[in-house]
């Protein structure tokens, strides 16, 4: 098997370059087909490899496909890891991705430049499939930014409007910045372990001690790597700006698989995390502020996709928090159950942005539950999983996360309840919104609203059925079913905390959060619902912490004056007057004094041809006397 | 042999360019740099890794002084003038839609230049090195002032004096050294390599050789006549200006100040460093704001090739296999943006980026092969810019952490004012005159295509760059520690 | 050889070389035709080969006279050109004052 492996990548790829080449002269079908099959190739692909993986080898495979890059003692490897952990994280990408591609053919139907649209989709495939399948850290951080690429492209896939193009813009600049820290780290890790293949450094760092100062270094700054790819704060806001971009790109991209990139990035070097705990530590303080301030956002957003957009900020935080306690199988628990009900969640926004032409302001919308069956009911049930009802996906890693973060410290498992309440809270709010009520949007719209085609709801009704059971891999002790998922990937982590909640703390959470989420369903339904409540409108939204929350606590704004300003303006400052007024001036001024001096001497030059006669003569009997002098 | 005739051709080439009529001289251009390339490959093809110097001739040129005529090329020499050949050929045929006048000295000069170019980089008389770095400013200066924009006499002036200033403290410096060789004095590159200097005196020396190298390449602050010329130099000029002719002074501080000036590297490298990486950020600061597209390139010029110049007095095997990778790659993607550059400004008459815009709508292949050049010079994995940056960075690192993390800034402010200009100029609504702009002649094509492919295959697989160097470069380490 | 030497002895010739020289400078610094200024020229020059020839004859070495020849040969060819360069501005400014040629300046 092992020899297709090599494949899984490269049919994308290959799906990337036909598409590419042919463009326009695709049909929408075409090019769209192309598109999913590749990936549906992949998607097979992997699951043989995950078969085989899961049935032979616990020891992890390489493939080296050619070398990379060498000087010296660095030598990179083009070469993939085909281990527990790459392995389910390829069948999450190209399943996940095989459904968003076939939706997308729907959804794209009456977009002209739909073979440019599929050719990028397939590209980010190709690379997240690489970030995945690396062997080490320099081909991780190839896929690490050309997913970013990707990000870049389909987020200002329609160029001709600026907004788009700035959100695109700045989705790229703020990776980078996390990608400079996690190239640092990558240098220092080469500095430490004189490799940077996962196989050398962490047998390397076995032999570390813990919270040696060079790991924790190694960690914070593939940490702040991580900040950036998976929107973590500071570096989180390109994210909600991020959904400029087409549907199936946010249920992809920003929902499913690159964000959360962060998050397997740190699964993987989880012998280095271990061995860290300040850095264990920073990592589950942002994360669960992070959380936390997300959640709180997302209660006031008014745009459909910018309160799912919050909402996986929030969720990328709960990751966070889990690998900050240690809990790196959790995290990796709660990244696939969110792929499921993430990608449904905006798959089935998309659904409702399509029967609303367009329309994402969840004040114009409502009511759409009868026209819209299937995507109301896949969406409720994402809803369900996000909010963690049992036996929904989401409930059982959510569950978990709590539980773990609860072992560590009391604070933490505070306001992380608190967060997880305020996400029932705003999706609820978000569901009543859409799905009940009255019409709010125009007659037109109105005439309009239809039930979106079988490729698009098919995938929403798979996408729910792996929301509702793909929890199922990862029961609690409680329930005395095996946690299949933490059995598969117990070779690849190395230390795994001791699962320390008890069985009456077990029971405990799942009671109070059921009540809770009940009386939350409750609420919601008889403010949005029975009292017909509406969000105000932006100029009516009392000052205070409704606006604050309203306006994401102004920190687009504050970055704007901080960093943006003072660099533009500084650098505007060094072109206009260092460049020219000192730099340039010093040099010009050279040649100014120097013409200046010559400027003087030039009026020897009288052009009296007698004159310079007489003066060579002077000058010859003045040599002849002075060396008879001398 | 082999090096004479890669020297010799190019001469006889410019050479022929007067005998021919002008409809002629283009495409006999192209032919005559078309062999050239040729020879260059099947001179690669001969060449082995790790056996130093190669096809080398040695006569005697001035006994008396010991000046030779010795030329020879080993894994740092052949790449550059690869690079050249590689370069020259598509400078060449990217001029085809531009109409100069006279163009058999438009061509004569560059074919010269070429002649020149490959002469630096495959001198090894100390000598004989200064003659062609001269001579490569003769046809340049010619080029840039004959067929530059409306200011060219002014600024072709000051480029040419601040080079040739610069050029002087390199040859008082070379023959200062020359003075210290073992009796009887030689330029020869042995002979220099031997030169018996004080640590004072290499300190001083340093300077002499540093300032004509960063003049040319060139570092904070020995800039300011770099976006002027660049930006009122013909297209072509700009692409063997920054594509190839800077090299020239990183290849000089890798080739003749390394090895023979190890003590003032000792005492100065870290100065020259933090030059360079205040210029990475101060470049890559004044790129952001830049108007006029040109410039804007101009000023990612010496953003690059400030990390390049670090790389270089890293002393460590990353950071200069990441200059040479990056040197190659600087010189494609470079040339790749002038191109662009010069295609827009043809069509649209103007270089101001606040009025173009939308470009991207009606020419998809162009706005691929932009992408394509864009990322290679942001230096995205799988792109020829990734390999020499993350070489360089890495050797930075090595060298001082903090100095790396100031260096690496130019990642981001690089991603900045690249996808700023990129918007600028593709993206947003088509208006009257980004209407015009239809697909790419031929010619155009050709050299795009080439230019993209060059980019992916360098990103791809470096492999065959990094072994061709890998022996050279461990041959110059090797001599500075032996001095050590 | 040497009998010419005995019959004008060398100090003749040295100052005879000597006046027609200090003629030859003082017609170079006191007139102002050009030509004439050429001829003054001839006469330093022929000053220098009289010397040259005498000194040769003194020292039996021939070099002396080998070096006359070249200055024969460069003060023809200064001749061509200088003449040619004088008629030329002749042509073109009707006088060869040389005070009136001062248009090289500063």
């Amino acid at each position: 098997m092992h020899q297709f492996t090599w494949l899984i990548p490269v049919l994308p790829l290959l799906g990337f370059i036909l598409i590419g080449v042919l463009n326009k002269r695709l049909p929408v079908n075409l090019s769209g087909g192309i598109a999913s099959a590749a990936v549906l190739l992949s998607f097979l692909l992997s699951l043989a490899v995950f078969r085989e993986v899961q049935l032979h080898t616990a020891v992890p495979e390489r493939i080296v496909l050619f070398e990379w890059i060498t000087a010296g003692d660095l030598q990179i490897d083009f070469s993939f890891l085909i281990d527990r952990l790459s392995s389910i994280m390829l069948l999450v990408v190209t399943g996940v991705g095989t459904l968003i591609h076939i939706y997308s053919i729907g959804y794209m139907k009456h977009e002209p430049d739909h073979a440019r649209f599929f050719s990028y989709l397939n590209l980010f495939i190709f690379f997240m499939l690489l970030l995945v399948m690396g062997s080490n850290y320099i081909v991780m951080f190839a896929g690490w930014e050309g997913v970013g690429l990707c990000s870049y492209l389909l987020i200002g896939f329609w160029f001709k409007n600026t907004e788009y193009n700035n959100a695109a813009k700045k989705a790229f600049i703020m990776n980078r910045i996390g990608d400079l820290g996690f190239l640092l780290g990558v240098f220092l890790i080469f500095l430490t372990f004189g490799s940077v293949s996962f196989k050398e450094v962490f047998e390397g760092a076995r032999s570390f001690s813990s919270n040696d100062p060079a790991i924790t270094a190694i960690c914070i700054l593939l940490f702040i790597g991580a900040m950036g790819k998976s929107a973590q704060i500071p570096l989180y806001t390109w994210l909600p700006d991020a959904m400029a971009g087409p549907t199936p790109v946010s249920a992809l991209i920003h929902a499913a698989t690159m964000v959360t990139a962060g998050i397997y990035m740190v699964v993987r070097s989880n012998v280095l995390y271990s061995l860290s705990p300040y850095a264990s530590e920073i990592v589950a303080i942002i994360g669960l502020a992070t959380a936390f301030f997300a959640a709180t956002i997302g209660l006031k957003q008014n745009d459909i996709k910018k309160v799912l957009a919050y909402s996986t900020v929030s969720q990328l935080g709960y990751m966070f928090v889990a690998l900050g306690v240690g809990a790196y199988d959790t995290a990796l628990f709660h990244v696939i159950t969110h792929a499921f009900f993430k990608a449904l969640l905006f798959l089935g926004a998309g659904s409702v942005i399509h029967a609303m032409s367009g329309e994402q302001d969840i004040r114009r919308m409502g009511g759409l539950k009868p026209s819209l069956p299937v995507t109301h009911f896949t969406f409720l049930i994402g809803t369900l999983a996000i909010a963690g009802l049992p036996p929904f996906a989401g409930f059982f890693s959510k569950d978990e996360i709590l539980a773990v973060t609860h072992g560590h410290s009391l604070t933490m498992f505070a306001i992380l309840s608190v967060t997880s309440v305020m996400t029932a809270v705003y999706m609820f709010r978000l569901y009543w919104l859409v799905f009940y009520g009255d019409f709010r949007g125009t007659e037109h719209q109105k005439s309009h609203v239809h039930e979106s085609p079988s490729s698009m709801t098919i995938p929403l009704i798979v996408l729910a059925a792996l929301s509702t059971l793909g929890g199922f891999i990862g029961m609690p002790e409680i329930f005395h079913a095996p946690h299949v998922l933490k059995e598969f990937l117990a070779p690849v982590i190395w230390k795994s905390p001791e699962h320390t909640a008890s069985h009456s703390f077990e029971y405990m959470l799942i009671g109070v959060s059921l009540v809770a989420l009940l009386v939350i369903m409750y609420l919601t339904w008889t403010t949005y619902v029975k009292r017909k409540v509406l969000p105000e409108e932006e100029e009516a939204i009392p000052s205070g912490l409704p606006r604050l929350l309203s306006n994401k606590y102004y920190v687009d704004e504050i970055y704007n004056t901080l960093i943006t300003r003072p660099l533009d303006r500084l650098s505007a400052f060094a072109n206009k007057y260092i460049e020219t007024g000192v730099i340039d001036h010093l040099v010009n001024s050279t040649g100014k004094s120097l013409s200046g001096f010559s400027g003087v001497l030039r009026y020897v030059q009288t052009g009296n041809i007698g004159g310079y006669i007489f003066s060579m003569v002077i000058g010859i009997l003045l040599i002849l006397v002075l060396t008879l002098i001398v | 042999m082999l090096t004479l005739a890669l020297l010799l051709l190019p001469l006889l080439a410019s050479l022929g360019t007067f005998m021919l009529r002008r409809e002629a001289v283009k495409v006999y251009a192209l032919i005559s740099s078309a062999i050239q390339f040729g020879l260059t490959a099947y001179v690669l093809c001969l060449f082995t890794g790790d056996a130093g110097e190669q096809f080398q001739f040695n006569f005697p040129w001035v006994e008396a002084l010991g000046i030779s005529l010795h030329m020879g090329l080993d894994g740092i020499s052949i790449l550059l003038v690869a690079l050249t050949n590689v370069l020259v050929p598509l400078i060449i045929l990217s001029s085809f839609r531009n109409n100069y006048s006279h163009p058999a000295a438009f061509y004569g000069l560059i074919l010269f230049m070429q002649f020149a170019l490959v002469g630096v980089f495959a001198a090894l008389d100390g000598f004989l090195f200064y003659i062609f770095w001269e001579l490569a400013l003769i046809p340049i200066w010619f080029i840039c002032l004959l067929w530059g924009g409306a200011d060219r006499v002014r600024i072709t002036l000051k480029f040419f004096i601040y080079t040739l200033t610069g050029s002087l403290l390199m040859l008082v410096g070379l023959i200062l050294i020359y003075l210290q060789t073992p009796a009887p004095h030689s330029f020869s590159i042995e002979a220099l390599y031997q030169a018996s200097l004080t640590a004072e005196m290499q300190g001083w020396l340093f300077w002499c050789f540093f300032i004509a190298f960063a003049i040319k390449i060139p570092v904070f602050p020995l800039h300011t006549w770099q976006p002027d010329t660049y930006t009122d130099a013909p297209a072509q000029g700009s692409m063997l200006l920054s594509g190839i002719m800077l090299k020239m002074g990183i290849y000089g501080i890798i080739r003749w100040m390394l090895p023979v000036l190890p003590e003032g590297i000792a005492q100065w490298g870290e100065v020259a460093m933090m030059l360079c990486a205040t210029g990475i950020v101060y470049a890559s600061c004044l790129a952001i704001v830049q108007k006029d597209f040109k410039r804007l390139i101009a000023y990612s010029s010496i953003a690059h090739v400030g990390l390049i110049t670090a790389g270089v007095f890293t002393l460590t095997i990353s950071g200069l296999q990441g200059s040479m990778v990056q040197m190659l790659a600087h010189g494609v993607n470079v040339t790749g943006l002038f191109f662009i550059a010069d295609i827009i400004q043809r069509r649209m008459k103007t270089r101001e980026m606040s009025e173009l815009g939308g470009l991207a709508n009606n020419t998809p292949l162009f706005t691929i092969l932009f992408m394509i050049v864009l990322l290679g010079s942001v230096a995205l994995p799988l792109t020829n810019g990734f390999v020499g940056e993350f070489l360089l960075l890495n050797g930075v690192y090595q060298y001082s952490a903090w100095l790396a993390a100031v260096c690496g800034l130019t990642i981001i402010l690089g991603a900045v004012y690249m996808f700023r200009a990129y918007q600028k100029v593709m993206l947003g609504e088509a208006h009257e005159r980004s209407v015009e702009f239809t697909g790419l002649a031929n010619s155009e094509k050709a050299v795009l295509i080439i230019i993209a492919f060059l980019i992916l295959a360098g990103g791809i697989y470096p492999k065959p760059i990094l072994t061709i160097a890998q022996p050279a470069l461990e041959e110059v380490l090797l001599q500075i520690q032996d001095i050590y | 050889m040497n009998s010419i030497l005995n019959h004008v002895p060398i100090e003749y010739y040295l100052g005879l070389a000597a006046i027609l020289f200090t003629i030859g400078v003082l017609g170079v610094l006191f007139r102002r035709n050009a030509i004439i200024i050429f001829m003054c020229i001839e006469l330093m020059l022929n000053a220098v080969n009289l010397l040259l020839t005498a000194f040769s004859t003194l020292h039996g070495d021939a070099g002396g006279q080998v070096m006359v020849f070249f200055i024969m040969a460069v003060a023809a060819a200064e001749v061509a050109v200088g003449l040619a360069i004088l008629v030329m501005i002749y042509n073109n400014v009707r006088t060869v004052d040389i005070n009136v040629m001062n248009k090289l300046k500063w």
